[in-house]
Formats: structure tokens, sequence, C-alpha cells
């Protein structure tokens, strides 16, 4: 009996020892501190060094809809996000794309596309910092001076300090990082046709066009669904980007930026904790609809 | 066999997790009892860049010369205002672990701390060093809290300077830099006419550090001191005409620069006429380069005070405070008397490129820009910075930012007086 439980004990211990510590860090670190922070955002703590507060509920949740500022970071969070995710996919698919087509020098291209994502957001803001300069004539660098260097002086523009499309025009540097990335998820799509279906449909005397129509795309429906998670969870939590481009500039404000100078500049915790409470719940309606299709998805096979 | 490797592997990851989430508890100074004998001081700046790393090593020597059974512990956090700095030691006064003694804009940045309890008032040391005599009467009272002084100021800078480009005013035909707000704007419109940008800013924050200079010289420097007593009137129609001043003189700002710094170098390269920045501007023109500019004073950059405030010193200080509960309390006066020290200070701005608080420095330390300046502060009237924390708490200095921010998309007077009425009643007692 005592030598069976002790085999027993020996087939899930170690394993049990292995995934403890992550279990414990998680628990404490990760939705601890969620917890906490939603604690936070239903107190009255509007400074940092005063000690005790006041639960109110989700007066602080209300409260935020009236600061013109609030409003302004979440509009330019859209903005942001449908261009970036939109861009990046747009991008990264039509990378693969051609890649699938069979190009010479294929793994180069793929490495050289890839490569974009192994720089951190703040290296990428600095260096597109001095690209997007809104500076125009005498006073253009970057891609200003470039676009008038070879005659295409029009496409001159303020960059990320337009008020209209400068959220857009931040969207460009994630873009370019991030498309390598979906380009070689999609590319794995694209693998994981099974060439017999190709063949079947031709020989069924489909067009070329028809096989990808029809066969090939409805394939990456998966794979178009993880990357969008991917990327929207990022834009929606942006901000090394956004502050090593811009700094903490109302122009460019989004809610995590907002976050900070709430926190870090107002010494204000409960209003950061709530704003950091919408980043999360904004972030939650992204993931949980694909966790439970992915959960779904798993049970049915 | 391999489940034996595998467990050894999992009791060893357990451990390295638990050592790196629980290794960061212990602070820096536990490291430092081997030395019990000689006490240590431990000094929280920002101070790391080149200039005020130099002032703060040569008040480090003065301090180890004074006190031999004391080492200096140098706890600078890098980065420029203070952002990073401020935030982590937010986290240790609110742990009551402070410092022996921090960095911090004199002024009302600190009441945050002094209203939570985490300051102890220097009135003790005042008295004994008889600084109330040798700094400016105003500045004792603009830096004074409920009758308790908590800081001493090592240096001053001054926020209100007009600098600008005597060739591009030349070729504008202005004949002399403007003295009160509308000659300002009769000089910015004849510049305007040939074509070079009248005025040029920054980000966002350089268009407050440029309100605060338009609201003293519109206001005149009464009525703005009076702006920051408890309950002023935010909505009269001298503010409102105030802040239509600065609508005007903003509507001749080129397209806006990354920071400070390309901005005040349009003024110097002769791309922009004028530019309106603090005293830390002139080490940037001054100072050969890699660092400065190289420019001549004088020649290829000149200055006045900002338009309407000839006379008074827009002031912000970096000064050193007690924290309550300071580990080596002794240690920590001792450092504050180096600070509040004529010899500590002369040792610190020339390097540091500001003024003494004391008036009684050696002037002959301080030349060009910075006699000029040092003669202001003497003799001058003195209001306090907005953006720089002297007048506003962090809270109100926040407000007024994100009003500003605003105000640069909407351009509208009466939506921006709102917000600043609405910032002066939240944050005004």
């Amino acid at each position: 009996m005592s030598r069976l439980r002790r085999s027993r004990l020996k087939r899930w211990l170690p394993g049990l020892l292995l995934v403890t510590p992550s279990i414990v860090l998680i628990a404490v670190f990760v939705y601890g501190m969620l917890g906490w922070n939603f604690r936070l955002a239903m107190t009255d703590q509007h400074d940092e060094i005063s000690e005790g507060s006041r639960f109110v509920g989700l007066e602080n949740f209300v409260a935020l809809w009236d600061q013109e500022r609030w409003g302004l970071s979440v509009r330019h969070a859209i903005v942001f996000t449908l261009v970036f995710v939109g861009g990046a996919l747009a991008l990264g698919w039509l990378l693969a794309f051609l890649m699938e087509k069979g190009i010479k020098g294929e793994g180069g291209f793929r490495t050289v596309y890839l490569f974009p994502m192994a720089i951190s957001f703040v290296a990428t803001g600095v260096v597109w910092r001095w690209l997007m300069n809104s500076g125009q004539g005498e006073q253009a660098v970057g891609l200003n001076r470039l676009f008038q260097a070879v005659g295409l002086g029009f496409l001159e523009n303020d960059w990320f300090r337009g008020e209209t499309w400068g959220m857009a025009a931040m969207a460009i540097p994630a873009i370019w990082q991030m498309s390598g990335y979906v380009m070689a998820l999609f590319l794995a799509g694209f693998r994981g046709v099974p060439e017999e279906l190709r063949e079947a449909a031709r020989v069924d005397g489909c067009r070329e066009w028809q096989v990808y129509r029809y066969v090939v795309f409805p394939f990456l429906r998966p794979v178009t669904l993880s990357a969008l998670i991917i990327l929207g969870h990022i834009s929606l939590k942006v901000f090394d980007l956004i502050v090593s481009v811009s700094g903490k500039q109302i122009i460019t404000d989004v809610p995590a930026v907002f976050m900070w100078v709430a926190v870090f500049d107002a010494h204000d915790p409960a209003k950061g904790a709530t704003i950091a409470a919408y980043i999360v719940l904004a972030v939650a309606v992204f993931v949980v609809p694909y966790l439970i299709w992915n959960a779904r998805r798993e049970k049915r096979s | 066999m391999r489940r034996r490797w595998m467990s050894a592997v999992a009791v060893t990851v357990a451990g390295l997790l638990s050592l790196t989430a629980c290794g960061g508890g212990g602070d820096g100074k536990s490291a430092g009892d081997g030395q019990a004998a000689k006490k240590q001081v431990e000094v929280f700046s920002w101070w790391t860049g080149p200039g005020e790393a130099d002032g703060l090593k040569a008040m480090r020597e003065i301090f180890e010369k004074r006190n031999p059974g004391l080492t200096f512990f140098d706890a600078a956090v890098a980065g420029g205002s203070g952002d990073k700095a401020r935030a982590l030691l937010s986290s240790k006064l609110q742990a009551n672990q402070p410092p022996d003694t921090f960095q911090g804009h004199a002024g009302a940045e600190l009441q945050g701390y002094i209203k939570a309890g985490k300051l102890e008032p220097l009135n003790a040391l005042y008295d004994e060093l008889k600084l109330k005599e040798v700094f400016p009467q105003q500045l004792v009272d603009q830096i004074t809290y409920k009758g308790n002084v908590y800081s001493v100021p090592v240096n001053i800078h001054r926020s209100n300077v007009l600098w600008f480009n005597p060739k591009v005013l030349k070729d504008a035909g202005v004949a002399a830099p403007p003295k009160t707000i509308e000659e300002f704007i009769t000089a910015l419109e004849a510049v305007k006419r040939t074509k070079k940008i009248p005025l040029s800013i920054g980000s966002e924050w350089t268009v407050v550090h440029l309100l605060e200079s338009v609201l003293l010289g519109s206001l005149g420097t009464d009525a703005y001191n009076a702006l920051w007593t408890p309950g002023a009137d935010w909505s009269a129609p001298a503010l409102t005409k105030a802040l239509g001043d600065f609508k005007t003189i903003l509507s001749y700002a080129g397209p806006a620069q990354d920071d400070w710094q390309p901005a005040s170098k349009q003024v110097a390269d002769g791309a922009a006429a004028f530019n309106v920045m603090g005293d830390w501007a002139y080490g940037y023109f001054h100072n050969p380069p890699d660092g400065g500019l190289g420019k001549k004073s004088k020649e290829d950059f000149d200055w006045v005070a900002s338009p309407g405030t000839d006379g008074t010193f827009m002031w912000l200080s970096d000064s050193f405070t007690l924290p309550k509960g300071a580990p080596n309390r002794d240690g920590a006066l001792a450092w504050l008397k180096v600070a509040a020290s004529k010899e500590g200070q002369d040792a610190f701005n020339p390097k540091k490129g500001s003024i003494p608080a004391r008036k009684d420095a050696d002037k002959a330390l301080y030349t060009d820009y910075l006699e000029w300046d040092l003669a202001q502060w003497a003799n001058g009237k003195l209001a306090g910075s907005i953006q720089h924390g002297v007048v506003a708490n962090d809270a109100w200095k926040t407000a007024i930012t994100e009003a500003v921010g605003l105000f640069l998309q909407s351009k509208d007077v009466a939506k921006l007086q709102q917000a600043l009425v609405q910032a002066a009643q939240t944050n005004n007692q």
C-alpha cells in the first residue's frame, strides 16, 4: 500500500514541483496584483502618502468619462488600434503571400522582414522619432527630407503632430515592427495547407485564384484570428513606443500614458488604477472570446 | 534515473525563482553594515548629467573634508527632470524607508510630502545658520508652509528669460528687444514678415513654460503671485486678457520641436527670432560643442527678461530636505549645513550653471549671463515658476499642463480659463 502511494507520489511530485513556483508567482504577481488594482480603483486614495481610504464603488470609473483628456486618449487608442492592426495584418499577409508564390532567396527575405521584431519598441521609437520629425522646408530631416530629395515634396507632413492623423502616423513604426511577425504566422498558415487539397482543387478545374479563394484562404482563418488577438492586445497597452517617440504629450495621449501621468505626475493612485482597470478590461474584450473559442475548438477535436 | 534528474531541476528552478522574486527586498544600506565605524549618509538626487554631477561632487568633497566621521553615499537616480527618481522616492517614503536627505524642487512640489508628515521642519537649522538673513526675504516667504520651512535651497534658476537672435531682429527692423507684451507682439509680427519663425517652441512642457512668463508679464508680479494664495480668483477678466495674449503670442509660434534644445537651436541658428526658456539655455548656447552649441553671447544670441517682467525674477530652485525618521539624522543635518553654506553653494553653482540662493555669494565666480542673473536675483521682486514646481503642487501642475495641452488643439481661451479655474478650485487649499 505504502509502496503504491510512494510510487504515485514519485510520479506527480516532480511535475508539481516544476509548476508550483510559476503558479504561485502568477497567482500573486498577476492575479493578486490585478485584484489589488481593482480594489484600489474603487477607493478614494487620491494621493500617495496619506493613509486610510474609503470604498467608493464605481465612482472613479464614472468620473473618468467626464474628463476631456480621457475621451481624447480613448479616441487616440482606437485610431491607433485600427491603423496598426489593419496595417500589420494587411502588410504581413501580403509579404507572406509573395513568399508563398516562391521567390529566390526566401530565407534571406524572411530574416530581413522578421528582424524588426527583435528590436524593442523603445529603440524603434527613438529612430522613428527622428524619421517622423515634423520639420518641413529648410527644417526638414528624416522622412520629410527624403521626400524632398526624391521630388515628392508634396508628401511632407506633420506626422504625429497632426491633430487628426497624428495617431495614424504613430502606428507606422508599430506596423514596421510587427508586420514581419504577422508574415511569419501567415507563412506557417500557407505552408500548413496540404498540397493534396490544392491538387484536388486543380483537378476539379479550379483556376489558380479559385484555389486560393476556396481552399487556401479558409485555412488561414485561425492564423488571422491569432494575429488579431496578439496585435490587438499589444495595441491597447501601447506605452513605450509612444513615450519614446513623442514623450508624455496630450497630442499623442493614450490610456497607458494617461495612467502614468495620473500615478507618477499627479500622484493620484486611485485614478491611475481606474485607467489601468479599463485597459485590462479592454484587453479582456479581445482575449477572453479567443480563449473561449480556443477551448471549444480543443474540445471538438 | 531520468525522473530523479527532473525533480532536481524542478527544485533548483523553484529555488531560483523564489530567490529572484524575494531578493529585491533588501535595501542598499544593509550592504554598508561592515563599516559601522564610519557612518554613512545617503543623499538622494537626480543629478547624474554633466555639469550637475560635477557640482554635486564638488559639494561632496567639502562635506567629506568637514565631516571625517561620515561617508557620503550617492543615491542619485538618472533621468532629466527627476521623473524616475521621484517615483522611487515616493514609494520609499510611503514605506517609511526614507533616504537621509533628498533633492526636491523647493516650493509647492514638496507640499504632498509635508502634508503627509514625511518631512521635518528646518526652522531650527535656519535660526542656527542665520539663513533668513542671507536668503532673500521673499524666497523664505515663498518656501514657508504654515509657518515652517522644510528645505534648504542650493541653487536658483531663472525661468523668465527671452532669448533672441540679434541678427534676425535687425533684419526684421526691430530696434530693441521688446519690453512689454504689446511690443513683443509687434516684434513677432515684424519677424513674421521676413519669413523667419517669430517664436520657437518645443514639446508641450515648453508651452507651459511660455505660459507662466506670459501670465507674469501680462498680469504683473503682484497679481501673478496672488493667483497662488488660497481663494484666488482665476475667472477674473485680467486673466482672460492674459490668456488672450498667450493665444496671440502662440499664433506666431513655429512648428513644435521635439524638446527645448532643438527649439533653442532654431534661435541660435538664426531660423527663429525668439524663444522663452529658463537659464539652462545659456549653457546650451554657450558651452563648446558636444554638450553645447559654442555660440558667442551678445553676438549670436542675446537675452532680456521676458516681456513685461523686467525687475522680476521668476525662480525655481533645487533644495535638500530632512525626512522624518532619517536613519542618520545627524549626518543629514551635516549635509544640509554644507548645502546651505557659502562655500558649498559657490562650489556647486558655477559647475551646474546656476546661481547660489545666498545673497553674499562670491560674485567673481559668476560671469557673462550669470553675472546679470545674480544682480537681478539680489535686487528684483520674486515670482515662482509653475512648470518647475514652485507655486503649484504636482496635482495642480499636472492639471495645468493638461489644460494647456488641450488648448494647443482647441485654441479656445474660454475653455482654457474654465479648466484653470477648475484646477485651482480642486487644488488651491
